[in-house]
């Protein structure tokens, strides 16, 4: 199996429930944007994917080769260690067969070689959010999960990071994340996952989402979307 | 498992190198504290400076009572011991030293002291002059008193004998020498053995028999009760003394104790600080969440963070205990037992250093938890029994049992000093509450 599968994938945290009866499929080298209002499940969703939360119910289906990397919306580094180091530990933590192979591929494909050997402390927030991301694809993954991965960035910053993943999805692999900027979702996405209060209420390509009375405006689209189903 | 926790291992002590003040802390606290505790411990503490004036003519200093010679220099020198003595001429002198506070008191021997003691009616003095400085005061006062209560014991006992050697003539008889003439004694038991020669050869009828019996037995009732005053006033020269017994093991000296906690209290603290503070700081960096998406087991996590805080804790504290050795004699030969109850003791420290770094959710939250869980901790478990009620005391032992301050340092103590309880039996309080934070631990990183 290549492809991400979720069925019925719900969560429960006592007597509240963070996501109900989510189902999607993620096809290999496929761009998924999840959008939501906060508190709608988009970080719990990606939890379960990522093997972090287990589900309270419902079937996940991960690729049997390559599994999930998983990006964190709060960059999680060690800010006193440098890239490589970083790289490093965790490509031995997800015991990578050539460590320092892996290494040196993602500091290449991350833009990143020259910056090898500064902390990531010292780093511009940019450039933390690539090695954040790096850190997700070093066991090369089939499937990579990023939450609101260009949240804190400016737009040059934000363009060079998408330069970056984009250059994953050529390669096949498939990516799903959370984001609360709709034109990015748009602009890289294929496909569209809406959540509020932690059910899904669309799952297509954009322009599915976007009404007639809407225009090209997809986030008008999707206020007005969500307010009519009394979000 | 083990490359994971090699790979954890190597990465928190590159953090912790790339700390530059921590690693100072590291390393220069363990020196900074054994110098301080071991030069405290060698070295006497200081003496106060006090004026000293002995107006006595040095041919009036013995002074003879009966065939007791007491020489009043000897009970100076006992003075010396608790003050450092600054010679001075005169009492005016001596009052000036006290003003000006190059002395914080002045002790001056009066010339009449031997005199005083001579006639055994009247109780000598020496004078002590002070500045108005409490603080001042009570320390001479303190130090004065204490040596002059040992020097009244040892001149009680000196007059005792006097007191002794009178009775004796008294009873036995013999030659009193008093104002350059000797007289003899002819002494109770020698007269009530006359006494009853006479009354032997004295007819029944005899009218003075009667009286002469009467002064036979008063003689006999004497030589009796006259013997026992001895004993008694041997009791007024020490009514009360002190028999010491410790009740088991062996009693250890203040000095060794005191090693024992700074070596358990700078455990405790590199331990538990650098355990919780590592576990908060893969939290506040956000790695936690990462680690632990199916990379690293729990388990292994905490393992992982209480081995670098233990191997830590125990580098520091064993350097700070061998540099005090250097100070202090203690017995190298038992320095196995060191080794045994350091490392244990800084596991279960480590143990709850990740239980609280587990429960908090920031750096500075679990380094103010670890000071505020730790600081009572050492107050409690030194409590003496005796300071407190026997309800608080109980209630004091039971809080410092569920905490590895007090077993720890008994461990440690048995292992220094030979204490009670037993080395075995400390550590394996210390076992239970390393698997009792264990648990609390596993239970936190859970939440």
């Amino acid at each position: 199996m290549t492809r991400l599968q979720a069925r019925g994938l719900s969560k429960r945290f006592g007597s509240r429930v963070a996501v109900r009866d989510v189902s999607f499929e993620l096809d290999p080298g496929a761009v998924l944007a999840i959008i939501g209002p906060n508190g709608a499940g988009k970080t719990t969703l990606l939890s379960m994917l990522a093997g972090g939360l287990a589900p309270s119910a419902g079937e996940l289906r991960v690729p049997a080769e390559g599994g999930v990397g998983w990006v964190p919306q709060q960059t999680a580094v060690y800010s006193k260690l440098s890239v490589a180091e970083n790289l490093r530990l965790f490509a031995r933590l997800e015991r990578v067969a050539d460590v320092e192979a892996a290494v040196a591929g993602m500091l290449d494909q991350a833009g990143l070689r020259e910056r090898a050997d500064e902390p990531v402390g010292r780093l511009s927030g940019g450039n933390r959010q690539r090695v954040n991301i790096a850190i997700g694809l070093i066991a090369d993954p089939s499937v990579l999960l990023l939450d609101e991965p260009s949240s804190a960035l400016d737009p040059r910053q934000r363009a060079r990071l998408w330069e970056f993943i984009l250059t994953r999805v050529a390669g096949g692999t498939s990516v799903a994340f959370a984001t609360h900027d709709i034109a990015e979702a748009e602009r890289y996405a294929g496909q569209l996952l809406v959540l509020a209060d932690g059910e899904m209420l669309f799952a297509g390509p954009p322009q599915g989402l976007r009404g007639a009375e809407h225009g090209s405006d997809l986030e008008r689209a999707f206020v007005a979307f969500l307010a009519e189903r009394g979000h | 498992m083990g490359l994971a926790l090699r790979a954890l291992l190597a990465k928190d002590l590159r953090i912790l190198g790339r700390s530059p003040a921590l690693a100072a802390l590291l390393i220069i606290y363990p020196i900074a504290i054994a110098l301080l505790i071991g030069l405290a411990l060698s070295s006497s503490p200081a003496l106060p400076r006090v004026a000293f004036l002995n107006e006595i003519p040095p041919d009036q200093a013995t002074v003879q009572l009966g065939r007791e010679s007491i020489n009043t220099t000897t009970y100076e020198r006992r003075l010396f011991q608790a003050i450092q003595p600054v010679p001075v001429a005169t009492r005016a002198q001596a009052i000036a030293d006290v003003r000006s506070g190059a002395t914080i008191a002045a002790l001056i021997i009066p010339a009449e002291l031997p005199q005083e003691l001579a006639s055994a009616s009247q109780t000598a003095y020496v004078d002590v002059i002070y500045n108005n400085n409490a603080v001042n005061q009570s320390l001479v006062e303190q130090a004065i008193e204490s040596k002059l209560a040992q020097a009244n014991a040892a001149l009680a006992a000196q007059l005792s004998r006097v007191a002794d050697s009178y009775i004796d003539l008294l009873l036995k008889g013999g030659n009193l020498n008093f104002l350059g003439s000797t007289y003899k004694i002819l002494g109770l038991v020698r007269a009530h053995s006359l006494l009853q020669a006479i009354t032997a050869e004295l007819p029944p009828s005899s009218p003075v028999r009667p009286r002469v019996e009467q002064v036979e037995s008063f003689a006999e009732v004497a030589v009796q009760h006259l013997g026992g005053s001895k004993a008694v006033i041997g009791a007024v020269a020490e009514p009360i003394g002190v028999k010491q017994e410790v009740l088991s093991g062996h009693r250890t000296p203040l000095n060794d104790y005191a090693v024992a906690v700074a070596v358990s209290v700078s455990l405790m603290f590199v331990c538990i600080l650098l355990a919780s503070g590592m576990l908060a700081l893969e939290r506040e960096e956000g790695t936690l969440a990462r680690l632990r998406r199916g990379l690293v087991p729990a388990g292994l996590l905490l393992g992982a963070k209480a081995l670098l805080a233990a191997i830590v804790g125990f580098a520091v504290s064993f350097a700070m205990l061998a540099g005090i050795g250097i100070f202090v004699p203690l017995d190298w030969a038992r320095v196995g037992l060191w080794i045994a109850s350091i490392a244990v003791g800084s596991v279960a420290f480590a143990t709850l250093g990740v239980a609280m770094g587990a429960i908090v959710r920031d750096l500075r939250a679990a380094s103010l938890l670890a000071l505020f869980v730790s600081l009572p901790l050492v107050f409690l478990a030194l409590v003496p029994s005796a300071a407190v009620s026997s309800a608080l005391f109980d209630a004091i032992r039971i809080i410092s049992a569920i905490f590895p301050f007090k077993p720890a340092l008994e461990a440690l103590d048995a292992a220094i000093n030979q204490s009670q309880p037993s080395l075995l039996e400390a550590l394996g309080h210390l076992a239970a509450l390393i698997a009792g934070f264990g648990v609390v631990a596993r239970l936190a990183l859970r939440g």
